[in-house]
């Protein structure tokens, strides 16, 4: 719990730096939205997520492993596009519904936040039954 | 390069860190999080809760200090709830269900080299692509109403 405290403190310490450098909300699909489609402020957008790419890298290199991901190709591709279409038609992810706008009180976000992390945990509930992978590791 | 590419690179480096040391770019501690209804693991809300309360006590004290021009800076605060937020919403759960993988994890994975990231980072591009098509869609039949 106290590394999750941390790493949630630097996660807000780095929104924050982000706000002030561009006056913009630190969501990292709507990053990644705009660097694809906005000419505009590209540069900046696209130099964010070469630092998230970098941080993966430094902690492999630390670590001497990759994050494990625990799900089948097929289902990595479907659960891609899902959440790249719902994030987009939603305004948001994780980081910008889930710190960011919960930060400034906007009850939109707190909506989102409630309903991805409700479909999330449905999900789980079934892929763990069904599936049989994924669920309680 | 500009120094706003140099701080956004520190953020995203920062960002990145922060999601390592929290164990969010592990797939299963997400999928933990989210399996209310078997071994629940609830340090996401840990993640969360510092992240919030750190961005928003910054944010206040950087408002306070340089008073109300910053403050119209502030990102616009969205109250607007509708049809595409939740259900935009609710299909991003349904694929972060199913992967343990949101856009800023999945992303920092990249870096790790992790197969599983790469894939899931193009297909996701894919559904941003897609959604921008619909998105504008939408935008044209709205233009072409009184």
């Amino acid at each position: 719990m106290l590394s999750g405290l941390l790493g949630g403190a630097l996660i807000g310490a780095a929104a924050t730096l982000y706000w002030v450098a561009t006056g913009r909300t630190a969501g990292v699909s709507g990053i990644l939205g705009g660097a694809l489609r906005e000419p505009q402020a590209r540069a900046e957008r696209l130099a964010f997520l070469a630092g998230l790419v970098a941080a993966g890298l430094i902690a492999a290199l630390a670590s001497g492993r990759a994050s494990a991901s625990v799900t089948a190709t097929p289902v990595l591709l479907v659960a891609g596009v899902l959440v790249g279409f719902g994030t987009r038609i939603g305004g948001g992810c994780t980081s910008g519904h889930g710190v960011c706008g919960v930060s400034r009180g906007s009850l939109a976000s707190l909506v989102a936040t409630a309903t991805f992390i409700a479909t999330g945990a449905v999900t789980v509930a079934i892929a763990s039954r069904v599936l049989g992978a994924g669920g309680a590791p | 390069m500009s120094g706003r590419v140099i701080a956004t690179f520190a953020a995203g480096g920062l960002f990145g860190v922060g999601l390592v040391i929290s164990g969010m770019t592990e797939p299963r501690n997400v999928i933990g999080f989210l399996d209310f209804f078997g071994h629940w693991q609830p340090r996401l809300i840990a993640v969360m809760g510092g992240a919030v309360a750190v961005y928003a006590g910054l944010v206040a004290l950087i408002v306070r200090a340089a008073g109300a021009r910053t403050a119209r800076l502030l990102p616009a605060r969205n109250n607007r709830i509708d049809t595409s937020l939740v259900v935009g919403s609710a299909i991003f759960g349904v694929g972060w269900g199913l992967s343990g993988y949101c856009p800023g994890p999945a992303i920092a994975s990249l870096g790790s080299g992790a197969r599983g990231a790469f894939v899931f980072v193009a297909a996701m591009i894919a559904g941003i692509v897609a959604a921008g098509v619909v998105r504008s869609r939408a935008a044209g039949c709205e233009t072409t109403s009184p």
